[in-house]
């Protein structure tokens, strides 16, 4: 007996009526036995009670993992909207709890579930575990069917082959089965350079990186991925073939006016545009620094910085008239208004480029150039 | 007659009292038979399905989403219709298994798993329209706060951000819930079988499950928390979803309304997909007396509910444009009844609200044809809500200038039959391959099964 039973690992016991089973592990518990178990395809009413089985801590895994989960949400939240890279959205502070709020939840959620399976799984039953006795046995087979069993471990303390035996008969057993330790398992030892598990290690990681390889440097950069900075488009000033006149820029459509633009309704009337025009700015330095800058930028390439028409374009663009003539001196300042909305000759139009505010600004200080070289006699006192 | 409708009487959630060995037996069959015909015919139908909405994916991705109707003012259409669609359908899985869990529901067990499964399914194909509707799906890593070499972060103030947590968390969360429900089964499919293959996948995917009492009593716990954080979650999904409209200032989107309205109406539509498949699937695998017809019947009862609160929503709506006493918002919902996209509005009303009162009637209520027909109905007329609520309010916003009316592509509706041959290859595939009914939750219930005083 005593060497038949060098491999037992337990005693099992079937049930077909739920109501002995559950009378039977109560019986059992009482009398001390620490390692045995109640097996059944479904749980059964009562049983963790008749068992004396302690209530599961896994609602406390549950909470820690999901206050865990909480926190690290708001973490995140915090430390990405408000520290790494604050941003203003909405006019609302950068740290807003209640539109985090659905983050949050969602990560409490996603931590507790997940975790607490997990916990349940691998950590508490130690899954996966297909090398476990109990596997391929009858035992197991008949309880995945219909039968409930009792299995009484050989390593319990109290543990006593024929007393089990006759424990298990009395209190209803329909059948009684010996469960033994498969030899070739309770030997086995998994090694880690095994060659199969070498092999197995090369080609994951001959396949990772060459995958890793080719998407990241070929796969990425074949049709259909497109991204934004490879995309047809046209660049400033660059010409189009897409639109017939060739021109890269585009005109406002006709009739038009741009925002914070106001119609103008002398079109090809200097003189009315003279007579009706009258500056709205006065002679301040703030407006003629303006009127400068604008100057400067846009007018000098052409009408030079004093305004001499001594062009920087080097007889690439016809010269300019110089703006000093008697002519010039002697227009009103809506005419020349009128040459920057309009362009006269081959002199465009500046509308798009001067707002209103700003044309103004550069009249007054071609004034000023004006009088630089054609001072009169008061401006010497 | 009447006898057999007295409601004082809880029935019998199981009909036959069956054995614990004949439930394997029948939920296993499936599984072990030989694919049928009537099953292959379904799989290459579906497959067809999938098949035309991959090429019309693939043209979409190729020549860009130029292909699709999508235009101004209507950006979201055909794709955000039938996210929102999608995402609802999945809603009843849930209800089913966490909230009627939590409220002891035994009639929950027959339908349950199936249920569950419906929801991963419709979830993974509502997941595919955010990602192609970005127009670029390869740059999706993006919605994820991933350090990156831009030390740029996602916007956590966004409801689209919100809706990425949301829907991930929500496949997640289902997954794992479903999964856990399945190892049991696994393991019990795992030592009836005698093919060598299968033995090894069940025994992977069982993990080693011994059906022990000890275990039994952690996972009944497990199971316990998982329903209680799936139940605040599925309402929290479509809450969300509805704020990707509501957050917004458009008339007709921005209501307070939204978030019940919107998760009673993914209640509602996913009972009828829910109904509709497994009326065929009792049939076809013989389990009429484990999803028993006074299953069904409490079924249409949800049904009925949820479409009442649909159709209460509908007229709060209106009473609210009027009562507001504001003028965009009165005339979006003038608009919407009689206006460019009157016919999708009343088809929405009749199949959402019209239809369903058949149900006040207990006859029509137990017949299968009649609830069939209606379940059908109520999907098409949810997923003209969705399409009603995005499209009529973009297509007539502040700006009349910009004011057009929007026409789905060929290509657009390529997509959504693709989608739908996606969920029911999903669905066929499963009910070939995993156990439809949890094995071990039907066990539970059955009065022979448990002890009769403890």
């Amino acid at each position: 007996m005593e060497i038949d039973n060098k491999n037992l690992y337990g005693v099992g016991a079937l049930f077909t009526s739920p109501d002995k089973v559950s009378e039977a592990a109560a019986k059992i518990a009482e009398q001390g036995y620490q390692n045995w178990d109640v097996h059944s395809s479904y749980p059964i009413h009562g049983m963790p009670k008749k068992m004396k089985l302690k209530w599961s801590p896994l609602g406390y895994v549950a909470l820690i993992l999901g206050l865990s989960g909480t926190s690290f949400g708001l973490f995140l939240t915090y430390w990405t909207m408000s520290v790494d890279y604050p941003m203003i959205i909405g006019g609302k502070p950068s740290f807003s709890l209640p539109a985090f709020i659905p983050v949050l939840f969602e990560l409490t959620v996603l931590l507790a579930a997940v975790g607490t399976a997990l916990t349940m799984l691998f950590i508490l039953f130690k899954f996966p575990n297909n090398r476990h006795p109990l596997h391929d046995t009858d035992y197991m087979r008949e309880i995945s069917v219909d039968k409930s069993g009792i299995l009484i471990e050989a390593n319990d303390k109290k543990f006593n082959y024929d007393e089990v035996h006759t424990l298990l008969t009395s209190l209803g057993a329909d059948k009684i089965l010996d469960i033994h330790l498969d030899p070739s398992e309770v030997n086995y030892t998994p090694k880690i350079l095994e060659p199969k598990f070498l092999i197995f290690i090369i080609i994951v990681a001959f396949l990772t990186s060459f995958l890793g390889y080719f998407v990241n440097n070929k796969l990425l950069f074949m049709p259909p991925f497109d991204f934004m900075v490879d995309q047809h488009r046209n660049d400033v000033q660059s010409r189009s073939k897409f639109f017939a006149d060739g021109f890269g820029m585009r005109q406002p459509v006709e009739g038009t006016v741009a925002r914070g633009q106001k119609y103008y309704p002398f079109s090809g009337k200097p003189e009315l545009a003279e007579a009706n025009l009258i500056n709205p700015l006065l002679t301040t330095e703030e407006v003629l620094a303006l009127g400068k800058k604008k100057y400067n930028t846009f007018c000098s390439p052409c009408h030079d910085y004093h305004g001499t028409g001594n062009s920087r374009l080097n007889g690439q663009f016809p010269n300019p008239p110089s703006l000093h003539s008697e002519k010039v001196r002697n227009w009103k300042d809506g005419h020349i208004y009128h040459i920057i909305v309009e362009g006269q000759n081959i002199m465009p139009s500046y509308a798009s480029q001067l707002t209103e505010k700003e044309r103004w600004a550069v009249i007054l200080y071609i004034r000023a150039l004006q009088r630089s070289l054609n001072a009169k006699e008061e401006d010497l006192k | 007659m009447k006898a057999q409708y007295d409601y004082t009487i809880e029935p019998e959630v199981i009909e036959n009292s069956p054995t614990l060995a004949q439930i394997n037996d029948v939920i296993a069959a499936p599984m072990e038979a030989p694919p049928t015909k009537g099953w292959k015919i379904a799989l290459a139908i579906s497959s067809t399905m999938l098949l035309i909405g991959a090429i019309s994916l693939g043209f979409s991705f190729y020549y860009g989403t130029g292909l699709w109707g999508n235009n101004q003012p209507v950006g979201w259409a055909f794709p955000i219709v039938n996210f929102v669609f999608w995402v609802g359908i999945g809603h009843a899985g849930t209800l089913i298994s966490a909230i009627l869990f939590l409220f002891r529901q035994k009639w929950r067990t027959g339908i349950a798993r199936f249920a569950e499964a419906m929801t991963i399914f419709a979830v993974m194909t509502a997941g595919i329209f955010p990602l192609i509707h970005t127009g670029r799906p390869w740059l999706a890593g993006y919605l994820f706060p991933l350090p990156n070499q831009h030390g740029l972060w996602v916007n956590f103030t966004s409801p689209l951000l919100w809706d990425v947590f949301a829907v991930s968390t929500y496949f997640t969360v289902s997954l794992v819930f479903w999964y856990v429900g399945l190892i049991p089964d696994f393991a019990m499919l795992r030592d009836r079988t005698k093919e060598k293959v299968k033995k090894f996948f069940y025994s992977l995917l069982s993990l080693g499950w011994r059906h022990s009492n000890r275990h039994w009593n952690h996972y009944e716990m497990l199971y316990l928390v998982l329903a209680g954080f799936a139940t605040p979650l599925v309402l929290s999904v479509h809450t969300i979803v509805s704020f990707d409209f509501a957050v917004s200032i458009l008339p007709g989107w921005h209501t307070t309304i939204f978030p019940p309205y919107f998760v009673a109406g993914a209640v509602f539509s996913g009972f009828a997909m829910v109904q509709n498949v497994l009326i065929i699937l009792r049939k076809i695998f013989k389990m009429e007396h484990i999803i028993t017809i006074d299953t069904l019947e409490k079924m249409n009862k949800v049904l009925l509910a949820t479409g009442m609160m649909v159709g209460y929503a509908y007229g709060m709506e209106f009473f609210i444009a009027w009562y507001s006493g504001n003028p965009l918002e009165s005339f979006v919902f003038v608009n919407r009844a009689f206006g460019n996209y009157a016919w999708a509005y009343w088809i929405m009303v009749t199949c959402n609200v019209v239809i369903p009162q058949l149900f006040w009637i207990r006859k029509l209520r137990r017949n299968l044809v009649v609830m069939f027909i209606v379940g059908v109905f109520v999907n098409v007329g949810m997923w003209f809500e969705r399409f009603v609520i995005t499209v009529t309010s973009l297509s007539r916003d502040f700006l009349p200038s910009s004011w057009d009316y929007y026409k789905p592509t060929l290509t657009d509706f390529g997509i959504l039959i693709g989608s739908f041959g996606l969920f029911f290859t999903l669905v066929i595939l499963f009910i070939k391959f995993a156990p439809v009914v949890s094995i071990s939750e039907v066990k539970g219930v059955l009065k022979s099964s448990q002890p009769h005083h403890h």
